[in-house]
């Protein structure tokens, strides 16, 4: 395999911040996404949306609208094949039944959230669309609304599918439930531990629902030429797309083009496929393209936002710090369909901690909300929250500094995980000691009304397939090929990657991410393993060109391959480096007097995970008045393997942390009874420039056990700790506990004003 | 986007001739910042837009030490909160001009827009309420004055007869010994809608240090914005202590009838006038 922490090159592409190749199209403008394709032709999509949360289809009634002149094409439900024909599920990060995605496109015969999709209508413009969606009409008989998991799993509660029984490691129960699964994790006996324990704390938390916020709505244009329909679209995953929209059309894999245009945003939220088989249904159906662009309020209503979750967390320690017993149960918000994060959620909590004793269960709940997407870190934020919170509050009745608490039951290689695998090596006390010496955390905090938190997270890191093929070009230079979809700067890593390992400069290589047609397979861009996979199938793919050239270098100089040695762009004859042909000679002379063409294939193969570990340090102010928390200053400490590019490393920790801290402070959907109230950017709120300090990174580089360059994960682990950095700083700085999110200023008001008047 | 008329007319005069012989919906537009979202939404369709930004009369700016500050109906928030009069003799007009929205709608939205949307969160009004502004207003039959504290009659309502169109404010000379101050609360630092937003405004007497005149101005609180009469009868010939600035917001407190909503509950919203109340009276103790 691979000598790890090494790559093979010589020349600092790797480990330097090299400017994002996309960098100039992005903020010219010129960069593509996808409401900016256009095909000549083409026809606007709109999607008439349930104003019920919960009610039986009774009637659509489409005549009138189909009159409206403009109007190409109306598909509601029945439009698609037979649903008895999908029996598939997509697994790993897409964690959905292909019945269900398809019933999440348009409903069948029940409405299940506010915005679910009823019917769909390609016209001529938007405006027609629009007043064609007034047209048609349709009968609903109402249902009681599942508000919460509350609502849900109270015995007497009406269900929202007849055919969901709960999923236990048990035998399976006799009547239908809204508690689709139920999962235990753990060792030992945590009973047992509590009783050896000195200090417990066990607190209840409550979260809300959050939507990822990507900046770009889902968009698409479908077109069908014969037989084979081209979908440019905003995707995470174009592989992975083409599969499902494969599976809801029964139409076969080579008969589906799917083209992945530059991306706004996904953070997990842009991984089904939402709006494509709209537009691919609706397209077949007008014999024209159809374009379908999603709009904001749409975005908020009917995509996958953030599971919600309720949890309890339970700690027991001996005097002398350490974790005895740790117990959690996480009930978990799946919005209409099964599917809440809850494989994710219990990775991740109590995953930075050593404990004799562990015990962990997970619900997932039905509700008449949309359903959930992953949302970067799926159900780690919330269930962390409750973690480190309750570690705080342990420290404190220990009378033992947090840091130095977290120091004492910090895993290391070699301790089980949370799945119960022994950790490979991990950078956890690292990351630790960086924060010990930091002058973030040397800094005195003066002032009143202020506080400074520290919160811990943990993300194991996906593993799904990558490849990559790199051409040699006849003037030398390189194009690496793949599907991976850029969505942190993919494109930039894998020039710096490729790059360093044939030992040209950047500038002689550059990468391209295409179609399902023309790019090699890849699983979905997510999960935090793009670079960490995506490495292993680029130095897979430049050993084999590199073997080839070697070949080649071989024939021209009259050698044994054995004899060949490469450095720096040129190849030699081992001990007589006059002996020589450059890399570009080579490269020239490839196409007419080798074997052909220089091209490399590689995959990532099957690689360990190489778990991420984060602390997060939140100083803040808060106004006892209103309530309101500022920010002061905050740094996310990281142990990233390797930064490829550290500036890159960087914007990306400071992305998930700026998340994180929306959802701490500011960001929750806004239901009542079932409707949402707040599907704009108005009043959902995202936090701004305004609202924010710099947030300094200090990355910590302990190289995972496998890939070339032992780069872990980046992008999950910084949305975890924010909520419980900015809670303890909260504590420190005003005396109240804060066990809901989103902290608002309304709710730290009255934690710190509590006389019995909250309404 | 609904299909509607549009209208640029170039002097008040064919304005108001286009008004007169309009049927339908008209909405009169200048920066848009509200009026467009509210189409877009489907909030409300109107069949003709009439742009006022051509009109010399909306578009003036001018303050005479006599006379007051005139802010024509199409004057941006930025255009005003840049004038220095402004700065100098209605300090929380500027302020509040320079929270509405973000830079971007300050530059195209106008005071009279503000004014004329009539939302009870409406940044500029609780200071244009303190110093005592009137609507001028013109239509069919000549022009007519109203003061700014009778022109909201509810969410989005305002005393503008259809057939009439807002021209300018007028604000009276400001009092000797006198400052103002404007704050709303949000949950961020921008982009957002008052959760409560407070504008006061006191002169005193140099001489004994009692308090003139008080004004205090409440925004999202009620149905429309509002003064609050009794928290400045407490201040009006008393010095401004503590303890009377404390009453003030307790007083400002009862005076409102907020709603629960998204936003914010009632119960916070009047904790939120307190706090403000008391801020706003404290910074605006003469310079």
């Amino acid at each position: 395999m691979t000598g790890n922490g090494q790559g093979n090159g010589r020349n600092d592409s790797v480990g330097t911040s090299y400017v994002k190749v996309d960098a100039w199209e992005r903020v010219t403008g010129r960069a593509e996404y996808a409401a900016d394709v256009r095909t000549p032709n083409a026809l606007h999509a709109k999607v008439l949306r349930s104003p019920h949360p919960h009610a039986i289809i009774k009637s659509i009634d489409v005549s009138r609208a189909e009159q409206l002149s403009g109007v190409k094409a109306i598909i509601t439900s029945k439009d698609f094949p037979s649903m008895d024909e999908l029996k598939d599920s997509f697994g790993g990060e897409l964690m959905v039944n292909a019945r269900d995605l398809r019933r999440m496109v348009l409903a069948d015969d029940k409405v299940l959230f506010d915005g679910h999709g009823v019917a769909a209508v390609a016209a001529t413009s938007l405006e027609i669309a629009e007043a064609a969606l007034d047209l048609i009409t349709v009968e609903y008989e109402i249902l009681p609304v599942i508000n919460s998991t509350a609502d849900a799993l109270k015995p007497d509660a009406p269900l929202l599918h007849p055919d969901v029984y709960t999923k236990t490691l048990k035998e399976t129960p006799d009547k239908p439930s809204n508690l689709a699964s139920y999962v235990e994790s753990g060792w030992g006996d945590v009973d047992k531990g509590f009783a050896e324990a000195a200090v417990i704390v066990e607190r209840s938390f409550d979260s809300m629902m959050v939507h990822q916020g990507y900046l770009e709505p889902q968009a698409c244009t479908a077109r069908w030429d014969n037989e084979v329909c081209t979908v440019w679209t905003s995707t995470q995953g174009t592989f992975n797309g083409q599969r499902m929209v494969s599976t809801l059309l029964q139409v076969p894999l080579h008969q589906v083009n799917f083209v992945p245009t530059e991306i706004g945003g996904g953070f997990g939220g842009k991984i089904y496929t939402l709006v494509e088989p709209i537009a691919m249904l609706l397209a077949r159906k007008a014999g024209r393209p159809v374009k379908f662009v999603m709009d904001r309020s749409e975005v908020f209503r009917a995509t996958g936002p953030g599971s919600p979750q309720q949890s309890t967390v339970k700690v027991g320690a001996r005097k002398d710090g350490t974790i005895v017993a740790a117990q959690g149960s996480l009930v978990m918000d799946a919005g209409a369909f099964p599917g809440a994060p809850v494989a994710g959620a219990s990775m991740v909590t109590f995953g930075p901690y050593k404990m004799e004793h562990f015990k962990l269960e997970a619900y997932d709940v039905v509700t008449n909300k949309p359903r959930v997407q992953a949302y970067r870190a799926p159900g780690g934020t919330p269930a962390a929250f409750g973690v480190e919170v309750v570690m705080d509050e342990i420290a404190e009745k220990l009378g033992m500094d947090p840091l130095e608490f977290r120091k004492i039951n910090a895993v290391s290689e070699g301790d089980p995980s949370t799945n119960g695998r022994p950790l490979p090596k991990v950078g956890l006390k690292e990351v630790l000691g960086q924060v010990e010496g930091s002058p973030h955390w040397n800094a005195p905090l003066e002032g009143e009304n202020r506080g400074r938190g520290l919160a811990l997270g943990f993300w194991n890191g996906a593993v799904a397939m990558s490849s990559a093929t790199i051409n040699v070009n006849v003037d030398g230079t390189v194009e690496v090929v793949s599907g991976h979809v850029d969505l942190t700067g993919t494109r930039t890593t894998m020039t710096q990657m490729a790059a360093d390992m044939l030992q040209l400069p950047p500038e002689r290589v550059s990468a391209r991410v295409t179609d399902t047609a023309s790019g090699t397979y890849t699983d979905v861009t997510g999960g935090s393993r793009t670079v960490y996979t995506q490495s292993q199938a680029i130095y897979n793919a430049c050993e084999s060109v590199l073997n080839e050239m070697k070949a080649l270098a071989a024939d021209q100089l009259k050698l044994n391959e054995d004899d060949i040695e490469y450095a720096d762009g040129a190849f030699s004859a081992k001990g007589n480096p006059e002996t020589t042909l450059s890399w570009d000679e080579l490269a020239g002379r490839s196409r007419t007097r080798g074997n052909g063409p220089i091209s490399g294939y590689g995959t990532s193969g099957r690689l360990k995970g190489a778990p991420a570990f984060a602390a997060h340090l939140a100083d803040v102010e808060v106004d006892p008045d209103t309530g309101k928390v500022k920010i002061l200053r905050y740094t996310c400490f990281q142990d990233v393997g390797k930064a490829i590019n550290p500036a890159m490393v960087e914007g990306q920790i400071q992305g998930g942390a700026v998340q994180g801290l929306g959802w701490a402070l500011s960001e929750y959907y806004h239901y009542e009874d079932g409707k949402l109230r707040n599907p704009t950017l108005l009043d959902y709120r995202m936090l701004t420039a305004l609202d924010l300090p710099m947030i300094d990174t200090e990355i910590v580089e302990v190289p995972a056990d496998d890939s070339p360059y032992g780069a872990r994960g980046v992008g999950e682990v910084p949305i975890i700790p924010p909520a419980a950095a900015v809670e303890s700083a909260i504590y420190r700085a005003v005396g109240v506990r804060m066990t809901q999110l989103p902290m608002t200023p309304e709710r730290v008001f009255w934690a710190l004003h509590d006389d019995g008047s909250e309404q | 986007m609904q299909p509607f008329d549009y209208a640029a007319p170039p002097t008040l005069e064919e304005a108001l001739q286009i008004l007169s012989q309009a049927s339908g919906l008209v909405r009169p537009i200048a920066g848009g910042t509200d009026l467009i979202a509210q189409i877009k939404e489907r909030r409300i369709a109107p069949s003709l837009v009439l742009n006022v930004k051509e009109i010399a009369e909306a578009n003036v700016l001018d303050y005479d030490p006599g006379q007051g500050l005139r802010i024509g109906a199409a004057v941006s928030c930025s255009d005003v909160a840049s004038y220095a009069p402004v700065a100098a003799h209605y300090p929380s007009l500027a302020q509040a001009c320079l929270l509405v929205g973000s830079t971007q709608i300050q530059n195209r939205g106008s005071v009279g827009g503000n004014v004329c949307n009539a939302a009870p969160s409406a940044d500029t009004v609780p200071p244009l309420l303190t110093y005592d502004a009137v609507a001028v207003i013109a239509g069919p039959g000549g022009s007519r004055r109203v003061p700014l504290e009778d022109f909201f009659q509810g969410p989005g309502k305002t005393a503008l007869q259809p057939q009439e169109l807002l021209i300018e404010v007028l604000l009276p000379p400001p009092l000797p010994n006198s400052n103002s101050r404007y704050l709303r609360f949000i949950p961020r630092e921008e982009m957002d809608i008052a959760v409560a937003g407070v504008g006061s405004m006191v002169a005193v007497d140099p001489q004994t240090n009692t308090c003139t005149r008080a004004r205090i101005a409440l925004a999202s609180v009620a149905p429309t914005p509002i003064r609050a009469k009794e928290a400045e009868r407490r201040l009006e010939g008393s010095p401004l202590t503590e303890e009377a600035i404390r009453e003030a917001g307790e007083l400002a407190a009862s005076a409102c009838s907020p709603i629960s909503d998204i936003r914010g509950s009632a119960a916070y919203r009047k904790e939120l006038v307190k706090v403000l109340t008391r801020r706003t009276l404290s910074q605006s103790l003469p310079r």
